[in-house]
C-alpha cells in the first residue's frame, strides 16, 4: 500500500560524505581518513605511468631488441614524462634556485609561474568540485556541472561586456553573480523536476549538459557573437572593470579568483556544518523519510540543495572568464564536470578536502601541458587517470586488497543506490 | 523409527553474539513442533542453519537418521525441507505459476516454459490440500493469506517433508490464521512434518503437538500443551515471571484532543487507503487502532500527522483545523509522534544521538540562535535525556545507527515524550524488541496518558491493543468498521472485526476477557 | 450471535494513476492545440505540401509521391490527437497509454513537417528511412539497459561503453581491414568495460551509479587519449571500411517499407534481430523467468536455487555485448571514422527510451524509433531554411528525454530489486 521502497542510495552517500559514526570520527586522525584516498591517487599514478610506457613507440621499439632495453627505455620514458609533469606545475628547481640567487624580480616570478599557474588551474576545480560536493551532502548527484559551468560563464561574460560605465567594485561582483546566478538557473531545473516529478536528477542533469552546449553555441553564434568574428562562436571581450584582477603581469595568470574560491569553500563548510540550513540539507540528504517525519520540507531542500549545487558551478564558469579567459568561447571546459564528482568524492565531500584535491588535480592538468609538450602525451591521460582514483576511491576494498590494509571497524561494504525512482 | 529430523549440538557464533549455543532439536514425522522464544532468541538462526542460509559453526544435522550436509537451500530442498518465509519470497509482478516454478520449471523444446503443465500440477496439489489457489493469477492481484498458500504450494511442488513456518501469522487476520491452522492439520495428517515458529502463546497452545522453548541462543525447555499454560510459557520463554498485564488505572478521558471527520485518502500511487475515517481522541485515554497491517492504519497515521494529504475530510488537533498544515506546524502544536519504522522515518542512523534528539527542535531556541546552530545548548539537551530515559549510548557523540534496537527506539521515545505535549501518536511502538524495552515503552506511553495527554496508538499486535487501550477501533480496508470501549470485549469479536466481518447485534461485554502479554 | 460479510469496495489498481493520466491527456490536448493554433493557422489553405515517398538513390520499392494540402492535414492531425487527448482524459488507454503518447508525438512531427514543407517538397521516405538509421544506437542502448536492468544492474555507462566500442571498432576494423573483426573488436571493448561494471557493482557493490560514471570517464578520457596519439597521429588507423547497405530480397520491393526497413545496413537487421531474441527470451523461456526472478526479487531467487551473481554478470555482460554493437554502429554503421565524443549522449536517450518503453523490448524499439525521427527532422531542417535555429532543433532529443523521465516513470513497472546490490547472508 504505501510502503515506499527503501532508498538504499542513502546509505552509499552518507558513506561517501563520510557520515561515519560520530565516535569513530572524532579519534581517527586525519592520516587514517586521508590514507585511502592517498592510495588511490598513488596506485592512479602507477597506472597512468604504465599507460604512458604502453602506449610509447620508442619503448615497443626497444621491447623488440631486448627485454631488459625495452624496461630500461620504459622507466625513461616514464621518467620524462613526470619529471615534465612535475618541473610543468611546480616549478623547476634548478631554475628558482638560479632565479632567486639572480636577484631579478621577473625571474623570479617567471621561476614560480609553473606553481601559480597550478593554483590558476584549481581555481575552478575547487568551485566546480564544491558544487557537486554539496550536491552529495543534499542527496543529490549533479553531473550537470559542466552545463551549469557554460551558462554561468555565458551568463557572466553577458554581464561582463553588454554593461558599461560601471566601476570595477560593482561591476566584477555583479558579473560574478550573473555567473552564479545562471549556474544556479541551470540547476534549478533538473532539482524542480527531481523534486515535483521524480525525474532522476542523474540522467536530467546529463541532458542539461547537451542543451546547455547547443543554447551557448546560438548565444556566441548569434545574440553573444563578436562584431566581426565572421560567425565564429565567440564572444566579446568583457569591460575592463568587470576583470577579476591579475596579481602580477603576463603571461603569469595567478589572480584573486583563487581567494574567492577559498572563502567560497569556508562559506560553504559554514553553511552545512553551523547553520540550521546546512543541517536541514544535510538530514534531508542522508535519510529523507525522517527529514519527512521530522516535519523538513524535502522538495523544498531538494531544490535549494541543487540550485546552491548550480550556483557554485556557476561561479566556476564565472571565475574563468573574468579572470583568465576575459571572452568565451566553445573550447571554454575541458571537462570540469566529470573532473568535478572525482574531486568531490576524493575530497570526502568536504570543503577542506575538495581544496586539496582540485589542488592536486589543478596541478596534474597544468603539468600535464608541460608533459604533452615534451613527451608527446595527450592531456586527456589526466581523465584516465582520475578515472582509476575515482574508481579505487569508490570501491576501497580493492585499495585495501592491493595494500593488504586491514577492514576499518565502522566501514560499511554496502554502497548502492536504487533505481530511476519516479513518482514514489 | 528415526525421527523425520534430528539437530545435535547445533551452535553459531555472530560477532559479539553467541545465537545459538549447543541446540539440540527433534521432530518426528507427521508432528507439529512449536519453536517459541522471544524477538531475538536465535529461532531464526537456527532455522536459517536448517534451510541452509546460514553455516553452523558446530553440530550436525540429521535427516531420517542420515547425517545430511546443507549448505544452501537447494541443499535443504533436495533434502525435503522448505520454509515458509516471513516476508514472502514471492514476485509480485508474475503469476502464481511463475512463481511456484521458478527454479524447476516444466519446459518444452529448448529452455522454452511450459506453464500449462506447471499449472496443472499446481491446482492438483491446491485441490489435495485445499488450498484454493489459482495459477493463473499475479500475486500482486491476490491476498496475503492467499500468497501465504502460494509459499506452501512452493513447498510441495518440490515435494517437501518437512516445512518450517516462519511466523506465519504476523501478516494475517485471527480467522485467517484459524484457516492456516486447518491446513497445517492437513498436512501432518497427510504425513508432513511442520515446525512453527513464534513468539505467541496462544497460537502454540492451539495448534502444537510439542513445543521447545528457546531462550538467548540456548534450549531452555521442552514441554506439551497438555502440560502447559500461558503464564509457565511465558516465564520460560522470558527467564523470569513476567506481567502479563501492564499496571493502569482507569482512564479519566478530559476534552477531545484530536477529531478525525469523514477522511479520505488516496496515497500516492491514487489508490484509495482511506474511505471516510471518523475518530474522536480525548485528553487522557488511549484509543487502539487495531487491523491488520496494510488496511490503511499506516496513511491514517500519516494523514493525521501532515505526511499525506488527504481528499477529503477533515482533522482537528487542539481545537485547529489541521488538514492543510505542514508536519512541523503539527508538531508545534503539541503533536508527538513515535514511527512505525524507526530506522527509516524515525531517526538519521548516521547522525549523532545528539543530533537526533533535537531532529525536530533544532530549528528553536535555544538550540539555535538565527540561523546558527548552538551545539553546547544541543549536548546539554543530549546528556539530560540519556540520563532520564535511561539511553545505554558510550556518549552523546555516537551515532544512532550503532546502538541497540531498543535504545534507538528510546532515543525516538527521549525526543518525542520530553516535549510538553498534549497529543501522542504511537504507531508501532515496540515492533521488534525485546520484552523489557516493550514493558518500559508500554509504562511509558501509559504514564503520558494519566498526564493528560490523548494517545492514539496503532498496532497490528491485537495482544498490544488490548492490553493499553482505553477505546479499541477497528480498522480493515480503510474503514473504521466500529469503536468498542475496551472493557471485557472479546478478542474473537475484534477479530472478526478484523476480517472485515460486523457481527449484528449488541456489542458482547464480559464474555471471555484473555488479555495476555504481547510477546 | 450473526454474522453478516461487510462487503466493501476497496482499491482500484490502475495501470496509469489517475494524474499521470490527467497530465498525458492535458499534454495530449494541447500537442492538439499547438499543432491548430502555431502550424494550421500560420498556413494559407491554397498550399499544398508533397511527400516524396521513396529515399533518394534507391530504386526498389518505389512508390508515388503524396500531395496533400497542407492545411486540411494539419486541421485533421490536430482532430485526431484532440481525440485521443479527449479519450485520454475521459477514460485513459490504459496499458496503451504510452504508445498513444508516442502517437501523439509523432503526429505532432509530421504536422511540423507539414507545416515546414507547405509549398514545397519533402522526402518524407528518405526521412524515416535515416530516423531508423538514426534509432539504431538509441534503440540498441536501450536493449543494453534492458538486459541489464531487468536482473537488477542499472547500468548508466551504456554511453561510455558504445563511445569505447566506437573506437575500438574503428582500430580494429582498419587494422584488419576486415569489418567483422571491427565489430567484435567493438563488442570485445565494450564486453570488457562492462565487466568492470560489473565488478564494481556486484563483487565490490560500489553505488552503480558512480561505478557507471567511473566507466563514462575512463571512456571519454582513454577514447580521448588514443585518438590524439595514436588516430590523428597514423590516419589509416581511423579508416575502417563500412557495412554497406544490404536490400533484402524481395521484402526490399515493399513500397514505402522495404526502402525504409528492408534496403538497409546490417546494423538495422541486428536490431529487429537483438529485438525478437530479446522478447522471447525475456517471456517465454526458462532463462528469462530466472533472469527477470534476480531483478525483482534476488533473495527468492537465491532461496530457489538460482545464482544471483552469476546471473547479474551474464546480464551486465550481455548489456554491454549489446552496447557494443550500438557502439560500433556510430563507426562501421555511420560515420566512418572515429570522432572524440562522436556518441554525444545518445547512450544516455537510449536509457529514457527503455524507461519510455516500460522496459519492454517492443516498447523501447518504438520509442528509439521516435527519437531517431525527431533527430532526423532536426538534421535535415537546414534544407527545408526553417526559421528556427538548428541548435535548437538539436536539442528536441535531449528535452525529449527530460519530458520522458519527468512524465512517465510510473511505480512498479521497473525491476523491483534494481539498483541494490545482492548481499547474501
Amino acid at each position: 500500500m504505501f510502503k515506499e521502497k527503501k532508498d538504499p542510495g542513502q546509505i552509499f552517500i552518507n558513506e561517501v560524505n563520510g557520515e561515519e559514526p560520530a565516535e569513530e570520527k572524532r579519534k581517527s586522525s586525519f592520516w587514517s581518513k586521508a590514507l585511502i584516498p592517498l592510495l588511490a591517487i598513488l596506485t592512479g599514478l602507477i597506472i597512468g605511468a604504465l599507460l604512458i610506457a604502453v602506449t610509447n613507440q620508442t619503448v615497443w621499439a626497444a621491447f623488440g631488441e631486448s627485454f631488459g632495453t625495452g624496461i630500461s627505455q620504459a622507466v625513461k620514458e616514464i621518467f620524462t614524462a613526470y619529471g615534465a609533469l612535475i618541473t610543468g606545475s611546480l616549478g623547476d628547481p634548478s631554475r628558482i634556485v638560479q632565479a632567486l640567487g639572480s636577484g631579478d624580480a621577473t625571474a623570479i616570478r617567471r621561476a614560480f609561474n609553473p606553481i601559480l599557474e597550478s593554483l590558476v588551474q584549481a581555481t575552478p576545480y575547487i568551485f566546480a568540485g564544491l558544487a557537486v560536493a554539496v550536491g552529495f551532502r543534499s542527496g543529490l548527484f549533479n553531473i550537470g556541472v559542466e552545463g551549469q559551468l557554460f551558462i554561468g560563464a555565458a551568463a557572466a561574460t553577458y554581464v561582463g561586456y553588454s554593461i558599461t560605465g560601471l566601476p570595477a567594485y560593482i561591476h566584477m561582483p555583479l558579473a560574478f553573480l550573473a555567473g552564479a546566478a545562471g549556474g544556479a538557473f541551470w540547476a534549478f531545473i533538473p532539482g524542480f523536476l527531481k523534486a515535483k516529478t521524480g525525474g532522476h536528477e542523474v540522467i536530467n542533469t546529463i541532458m542539461m549538459n547537451w542543451i546547455a552546449f547547443r543554447f551557448t553555441e546560438w548565444l556566441l553564434s548569434g545574440p553573444m557573437t563578436r562584431p566581426g568574428s565572421g560567425g565564429l562562436p565567440l564572444s566579446p571581450i568583457i569591460q575592463d572593470p568587470a576583470k577579476i584582477p591579475q596579481f602580477f603581469p603576463s603571461p603569469i595568470r595567478f589572480h584573486a579568483g583563487f581567494f574567492i574560491a577559498l572563502i567560497a569553500a569556508w562559506l560553504v563548510w559554514w553553511l552545512l556544518f553551523k547553520t540550521t540550513w546546512g543541517l536541514n540539507l544535510r538530514t534531508v540528504g542522508t535519510n529523507p523519510r525522517a527529514a519527512r517525519y521530522a516535519g523538513l520540507n524535502t522538495s523544498k531542500s531538494i531544490m535549494i540543495g541543487m540550485t546552491l549545487s548550480g550556483a557554485l558551478a556557476g561561479m566556476a564558469g564565472a571565475v574563468q572568464i573574468l579572470a583568465v579567459n576575459h571572452s568565451m568561447a566553445l573550447g571554454l571546459s575541458s571537462g570540469y564536470g566529470f573532473d568535478s564528482i572525482a574531486l568531490a568524492l576524493i575530497g570526502n565531500n568536504h570543503p577542506a578536502g575538495v581544496i586539496l584535491s582540485s589542488l592536486l588535480f589543478g596541478t596534474l592538468r597544468n603539468g600535464a601541458t608541460r608533459m604533452m609538450v615534451v613527451s608527446a602525451i595527450p592531456i586527456d591521460i589526466v581523465d584516465v587517470i582520475q578515472a582509476i582514483i575515482l574508481m579505487f576511491v569508490a570501491a576501497p576494498a580493492i585499495i585495501r586488497t592491493i595494500y593488504r590494509l586491514r577492514k576499518p571497524k565502522h566501514e560499511e561494504q554496502q554502497v548502492f543506490l536504487s533505481g530511476w525512482g519516479g513518482q514514489s | 523409527m528415526a525421527p523425520i529430523l534430528e539437530l545435535k549440538g547445533i551452535t553459531k557464533r555472530f560477532p559479539g553474539v553467541l545465537a545459538n549455543d549447543h541446540i539440540d532439536l527433534t521432530l518426528n514425522k507427521g508432528e507439529i513442533l512449536a519453536l517459541l522464544g522471544e524477538n531475538g532468541a536465535g529461532k531464526s538462526t537456527l532455522m536459517n542453519i536448517l534451510y541452509g542460509l546460514y553455516k553452523p559453526d558446530e553440530g550436525e544435522i540429521l535427516i531420517n537418521g542420515e547425517k545430511v550436509v546443507i549448505n544452501s537451500p537447494i541443499d535443504a530442498i533436495e533434502q525435503g525441507v522448505g520454509m515458509v518465509h516471513q516476508h514472502f519470497m514471492l514476485i509480485p509482478v508474475f503469476t502464481v505459476t511463475e512463481n511456484v516454478m521458478l527454479g524447476n520449471e516444466s519446459i518444452k523444446g529448448p529452455g522454452f516454459l511450459d506453464r500449462d503443465k506447471a499449472a496443472q500440477r499446481i491446482t492438483e496439489i491446491s485441490d489435495r490440500f485445499n488450498l484454493q489457489v489459482n495459477p493463473n493469477f499475479y500475486v500482486k492481484d491476490i491476498p496475503v493469506g492467499v500468497q501465504q498458500r502460494v509459499e506452501i504450494i512452493k513447498l510441495l511442488y518440490r515435494d517437501a517433508e518437512i516445512l518450517i513456518f516462519d511466523e506465519p501469522t504476523a501478516v494475517l487476520t485471527p480467522q485467517e490464521a484459524d484457516e492456516l491452522f486447518k491446513i497445517m492439520r492437513l498436512l501432518v495428517e497427510q504425513g508432513k512434518s511442520i515446525i512453527f515458529i513464534t513468539h505467541k502463546l496462544r497460537e502454540v497452545l492451539e495448534i502444537s503437538d510439542r513445543i521447545m522453548v528457546i531462550r538467548r541462543g540456548a534450549m531452555v525447555g521442552e514441554t506439551t500443551p497438555q502440560e502447559a499454560d500461558k503464564s509457565s510459557l511465558a516465564a520460560m520463554m522470558v527467564g523470569r515471571e513476567v506481567e502479563l498485564e501492564v499496571e493502569k488505572s482507569v482512564s479519566k478521558p478530559g476534552e477531545v484532543v484530536c477529531s478525525i471527520e469523514d477522511l479520505v485518502v488516496v496515497d500516492k500511487r491514487d489508490e484509495i487507503c482511506l474511505q471516510g475515517v471518523s475518530l474522536d481522541v480525548h485528553a487522557g485515554e488511549i484509543v487502539g487502532v487495531a487491523g491488520v497491517q496494510g488496511n490503511g492504519q499506516t496513511e491514517l497515521v500519516y494523514a493525521i500527522t501532515g505526511l499525506l494529504r488527504n481528499t477529503s475530510g477533515m482533522v482537528t488537533i487542539l481545537g485547529q483545523d489541521t488538514t492543510r498544515f505542514s508536519p512541523r506546524q503539527i508538531t508545534e502544536l503539541g503533536t508527538a509522534h513515535i514511527p512505525e519504522d524507526r530506522q527509516q522515518d524515525g531517526l538519521v542512523l548516521p547522525f549523532t544521538v545528539a543530533e537526533n534528539l533535537v531532529l525536530c527542535t533544532y530549528y528553536q531556541e535555544p538550540f539555535s540562535k538565527g540561523v546558527l546552530l548552538q551545539y553546547p545548548v544541543i549536548m546539554r539537551n543530549a546528556e539530560k535525556l540519556i540520563e532520564d530515559f535511561d539511553i545505554r549510548t558510550p556518549s552523546a557523540m555516537t551515532s544512532v545507527g550503532t546502538l541497540s534496537g531498543g535504545n534507538q527506539q528510546k532515543v525516538i521515545i527521549a525526543r518525542e515524550l520530553s516535549r510538553p505535549i498534549k497529543f501522542l501518536v504511537a504507531s508501532q511502538p515496540t515492533r521488534g524488541l525485546d520484552v523489557g524495552s516493550i514493558e518500559y515503552i508500554h509504562n511509558q506511553i501509559v504514564k503520558k496518558r494519566d498526564e493528560g495527554a490523548g494517545v492514539l496508538l496503532v498496532s497490528p499486535e491485537l495482544d498490544e491493543i488490548m492490553e493499553l487501550s482505553d477505546r479499541i477501533a477497528v480498522m480493515y480496508r480503510g474503514q473504521i468498521l466500529a469503536i468498542v470501549p475496551n472493557q471485557g470485549i472479546s478478542k474473537e469479536y475484534i477479530g472478526l472485526l478484523m476480517a472485515g466481518v460486523v457481527p449484528e447485534g449488541p456489542v458482547p461485554i464480559g464474555e471471555s476477557t484473555v488479555v495476555e502479554a504481547t510477546f | 450471535m450473526t454474522t453478516s460479510t461487510n462487503t466493501i469496495e476497496h482499491k482500484v489498481i490502475h495501470d496509469v494513476s489517475p494524474t499521470r493520466k490527467l497530465a498525458i491527456g492535458i499534454s495530449e490536448v494541447l500537442i492538439a492545440l499547438l499543432i491548430f493554433v502555431v502550424f494550421a493557422l500560420n498556413v494559407s489553405g491554397e498550399l499544398t505540401t508533397r511527400f516524396v515517398m521513396t529515399p533518394g538513390g534507391i530504386n526498389q520499392g518505389t512508390m508515388p509521391d503524396i500531395v496533400m494540402p497542407s492545411q486540411l492535414t494539419l486541421f485533421s492531425l490536430a482532430g485526431i490527437v484532440l481525440a485521443i487527448g479527449i479519450f485520454q482524459l475521459v477514460k485513459g488507454f490504459g496499458k496503451q497509454t504510452n504508445l498513444m503518447v508516442g502517437i501523439a508525438g509523432l503526429f505532432l512531427m509530421l504536422a511540423f513537417l507539414v507545416w515546414q514543407a507547405a509549398g514545397t517538397s519533402v522526402n518524407l521516405a528518405g526521412m524515416l528511412s535515416s530516423a531508423v538509421l538514426l534509432a539504431v544506437p538509441i534503440t540498441l542502448g536501450a536493449f543494453s539497459g534492458i538486459l541489464a536492468e531487468r536482473c537488477g544492474i542499472v547500468n548508466i555507462s551504456i554511453e561510455g561503453m558504445m563511445l569505447m566500442a566506437s573506437m575500438t571498432a574503428t582500430i580494429a576494423g582498419s587494422l584488419s581491414k576486415n569489418i567483422w573483426v571491427g565489430l567484435l573488436g567493438g563488442i570485445a571493448s565494450s564486453v570488457l568495460l562492462a565487466l568492470i561494471l560489473g565488478v564494481l557493482s556486484i563483487k565490490f557493490k560500489v553505488n552503480q551509479t558512480i561505478s557507471g560514471t567511473v566507466i563514462n570517464i575512463f571512456s571519454a578520457g582513454m577514447t580521448g587519449f588514443i585518438s590524439q596519439k595514436f588516430l590523428q597521429m597514423i590516419p589509416h588507423l581511423n579508416q575502417p571500411t563500412m557495412f554497406p547497405r544490404v536490400p533484402l530480397p524481395l521484402l526490399a520491393d515493399i513500397p514505402l517499407i522495404g526502402p525504409i526497413l528492408f534496403n538497409q545496413n546490417i546494423f538495422v537487421y541486428l536490431m529487429f534481430i537483438i529485438l525478437i531474441v530479446l522478447q522471447v527470451a525475456l517471456f517465454q523461456t526458462r532463462w528469462g523467468l530466472r533472469f527477470r526472478s534476480v531483478g525483482e526479487h534476488p533473495k527468492a531467487a537465491d532461496t530457489l536455487g538460482i545464482d544471483v551473481i552469476k546471473t547479474r554478470y551474464i546480464g551486465v555482460i550481455l548489456s554491454g555485448v549489446v552496447a557494443g554493437i550500438g557502439g560500433a554502429f556510430f563507426t562501421l554503421g555511420s560515420v566512418g571514422r572515429f570522432d572524440e565524443g562522436m556518441t554525444a549522449g545518445k547512450g544516455f536517450i537510449g536509457l529514457a527510451a527503455m524507461i519510455f518503453g516500460n522496459w519492454m523490448p517492443l516498447g523501447s524499439l518504438g520509442a528509439g524509433l521516435l527519437f531517431g525521427f525527431a533527430d532526423s527532422i532536426g538534421s535535415k531542417l537546414s534544407l527545408l531554411r526553417s526559421v528556427i535555429p538548428p541548435q535548437f532543433m538539436a536539442m528536441a532529443p535531449y528535452l525529449i528525454t527530460m519530458i520522458v523521465l519527468a512524465g512517465f516513470i510510473g511505480k512498479g513497472q521497473a525491476p523491483a530489486a534494481e539498483g541494490e546490490p545482492y548481499e547474501k547472508e
